[in-house]
């Protein structure tokens, strides 16, 4: 899709550690259009943070090995230099994180943290960068900005810090907006709000957005298009209308299934997907979902051998990452609507492949 | 803020007033549980081959054979307002602040003890000075290149650092400095108000040997405070934004670890001002140090009453201090 806003090709993102090669994101692609949110799903560990910092160029600086392409307007920010990813940072692409008031520093005032902001972009006065800071405080629904400008992160609530947050990701207009699971430290209440106020903000400035959750509820309500990240890689890439409505991976069936839902009627249980996110030093052999899926048995062991590339579903511009047959996925989501549960749904996975390697999770994420 | 202050100002004077009374109870009551009399106490005052009626004589202006209460009230009297001693003949006068005086020279304590408080001053600020930037510099450095060799090299001179008492790192210093090549020959304190630039050249050594000692501590905190601050989420904000990296580190990494640093600084120099004991002895430096281990040698009770007061005031001030600079440091302190 030449001319879209931000290109990423076949990204990788390794970490060298003690413990081996951690493949944190292993050949992920997608494209995203101005105006556009994607929305990129996936369990801890997944790559989905790695993902947008290294989108960010926020690996700067540590061991990761980044290859492939992240080409902003056309610029393969992979290639540039740091100090030229540092000038797109902030100005023409912004990002808010999860948890608002670890991510603010608690000894500067918010108005403080938006103003230093705006000024590392914008040559303008410490007055001007001010009353820049409270239009934005008060578009972003602080009540009383004039006077909330000189408040500490502590003395906010936390629905108001990520309000703050958003503030100064927004300070310099960004063309691109990461929301790394901004809702996911808020009240059940607040987080309904902050999502809103993301999407009026985007039909505000037009931005294209990306936003990172394990929750996908977030994503149904934002997201034009869905990224689906398993083990670093994409499981399933397509308009969040198919994902929703026609979803053509077993891991995207499971986590549906383990979400609730109020538009369907309460059939049972919800089903987890068993195990564990795989280790991303040692992702298992072929499709690494395999330890985990429930339909191993119909692809005739090819998926601990081989592993599934991503290819268009029967929609153009779906596709997924699965050696199942087209009909035979129709044939099982179908059977899945209909409130049939898997065979073999309710028994333990086998041990050890699909259990955490001995690198935390957080340290790749962090 | 404001009732927070006179509230730790009030604590402190009754912190002070307990140090003071524990103080004179150690110093009063143990020659007398050891037995000793008004009477051979008052003798020490008097100096070699005295005669009895001159002791009687201290002994009745002094009041030692008044009951305790009496000798603490009068103790802190002449702290607080200076006091009248009047035996009918012999009348004195010890101005305010007075800590009694001295077994050795007759002499009222407090002016020989303030006298040597210049010394301390100088040798403790200077050196609080080098340290706090030599440490923190080097504490920055090493945890912003964490398992470099200059990471590994100064947190090993730190250890040796910690490691090294000052009478022998400053013996050194002085047989490397002073004696086999003279850059500075001849050390010894001059007063800054009769040359300055002499005395900043003779106390280099001293403030080297005192601040390297302080300086591998801080350095050490630093850079455990630095790894710790730099890891977290606010500082991915602040690359987030694109600030420049050097701004990362200072403005929002090394404000944050300097919050326990100036905790400490404060406590230490607080310390550091009731005498360096060993770094004034190897320098031999007439500080507040120098005059303790006379006062002990002397046995020179009222003195080294004077210098345990002196030495706990400046802790009880640098702890209010702290206190104080805590709330304008952190701002999610409500004090």
């Amino acid at each position: 899709m030449p001319g879209s806003m931000l290109e990423v090709r076949d990204l990788r993102i390794h970490f060298q550690t003690d413990d081996g090669t951690v493949r944190a994101v292993d050949g992920v692609s997608f494209s995203l259009e101005r105006g556009r949110t994607l929305g990129i799903v996936g369990e801890s560990g997944s790559g989905k943070s790695v993902t947008s910092m290294g989108i960010m160029g926020l690996h700067h600086g540590t061991k990761a090995e980044i290859t492939g392409e992240i080409l902003l307007d056309g610029e393969n920010l992979v290639e540039a230099t740091p100090a030229r990813v540092r000038e797109l940072r902030g100005s023409k692409m912004a990002m808010i994180f999860q948890d608002p008031l670890s991510s603010l520093h608690p000894y500067y005032t918010i108005g403080a943290q938006i103003i230093e902001a705006y000024r590392i972009h914008n040559d303008v006065s410490k007055q001007a960068a001010r009353q820049h800071a409270i239009d934005l405080l008060g578009r972003v629904g602080i009540p009383q900005p004039a006077t909330r400008i000189d408040d500490y992160p502590h003395q906010f609530s936390g629905g108001m810090r990520q309000r703050a947050m958003i503030a100064m990701a927004l300070s310099c207009d960004p063309e691109l907006l990461i929301a790394d699971e901004p809702t996911t430290a808020l009240d059940v209440t607040v987080q309904a709000q902050i999502l809103d106020l993301i999407n009026d903000l985007q039909s505000e400035f037009g931005s294209a957005v990306i936003i990172i959750t394990h929750d996908l509820g977030v994503v149904a309500e934002l997201a034009d298009d869905i990224l689906v990240m398993y083990a670093g890689r994409v499981a399933e890439y397509g308009s969040a209308a198919d994902i929703f409505g026609r979803p053509d991976h077993p891991y995207t069936w499971g986590l549906l299934a383990s979400m609730p839902r109020l538009d369907r009627e309460r059939t049972g249980r919800l089903v987890p997907i068993p195990g564990t996110p795989p280790s991303l030093i040692r992702v298992p052999s072929g499709c690494p979902f395999h330890p985990r899926c429930r339909y191993t048995h119909l692809t005739g062991g090819r998926c601990d051998t081989e592993v599934p590339p991503l290819r268009e579903t029967v929609t153009p511009g779906h596709a997924a990452a699965c050696h199942l047959t087209v009909e035979e996925r129709t044939r099982q989501w179908t059977a899945l609507q209909e409130g049939q549960v898997p065979e073999h749904a309710h028994e333990p996975v086998s041990p050890g492949q699909a259990t955490q390697g001995p690198v935390s999770q957080g340290r790749v994420e962090a | 803020m404001i009732f927070f202050i006179i509230r730790r100002l009030i604590t402190t004077v009754f912190l002070l007033l307990l140090v003071s009374m524990i103080t004179f109870a150690i110093f009063f009551l143990i020659p007398r549980l050891a037995g000793q009399t008004a009477y051979q106490l008052a003798a020490q005052y008097v100096g070699r081959n005295p005669i009895p009626s001159e002791i009687r004589a201290v002994e009745a202006k002094l009041g030692l054979n008044d009951p305790l209460y009496l000798q603490y009230g009068r103790y802190i009297k002449g702290i607080v307002a200076g006091i009248h001693y009047n035996s009918g003949t012999d009348v004195s006068y010890c101005p305010f602040p007075c800590f009694g005086y001295s077994f050795r020279n007759q002499q009222p304590v407090w002016p020989q003890l303030i006298s040597n408080a210049p010394v301390t001053l100088s040798l403790a600020i200077g050196a609080s000075v080098l340290w706090l930037i030599g440490g923190v510099s080097v504490g920055v450095l090493s945890a912003l290149r964490r398992g470099s060799i200059f990471d590994r090299f100064s947190m090993g001179i730190a250890l040796a650092g910690v490691s090294l008492p000052v009478f022998f790192t400053g013996l050194i210093a002085l047989e490397l400095f002073s004696y086999k090549w003279p850059i500075f020959p001849n050390v010894h304190y001059v007063p800054i108000t009769s040359n300055p630039l002499l005395w900043a050249r003779n106390l280099v050594l001293p403030w080297i040997t005192l601040a390297f000692l302080y300086a591998a501590l801080y350095a050490r905190l630093t850079r455990a405070g630095m790894l710790e601050t730099m890891g977290e989420d606010y500082i991915r904000t602040a690359r987030a934004k694109g600030l420049a990296e050097r701004k990362v580190v200072v403005k929002h990494g090394l404000r944050a670890a300097l919050t326990p640093i100036v905790t400490i600084f404060g406590l230490d120099l607080g310390l550091l001002l009731g005498g360096a004991i060993l770094t004034e002895t190897t320098f031999s430096l007439p500080g507040l140090g120098q005059f303790t281990i006379l006062a002990i040698q002397n046995q020179d009770l009222p003195e080294i009453m004077g210098v345990v007061m002196l030495a706990s005031f400046f802790i009880v001030i640098a702890n209010l201090v702290v206190d104080i600079l805590y709330a304008f440091v952190d701002p999610r302190v409500r004090l």
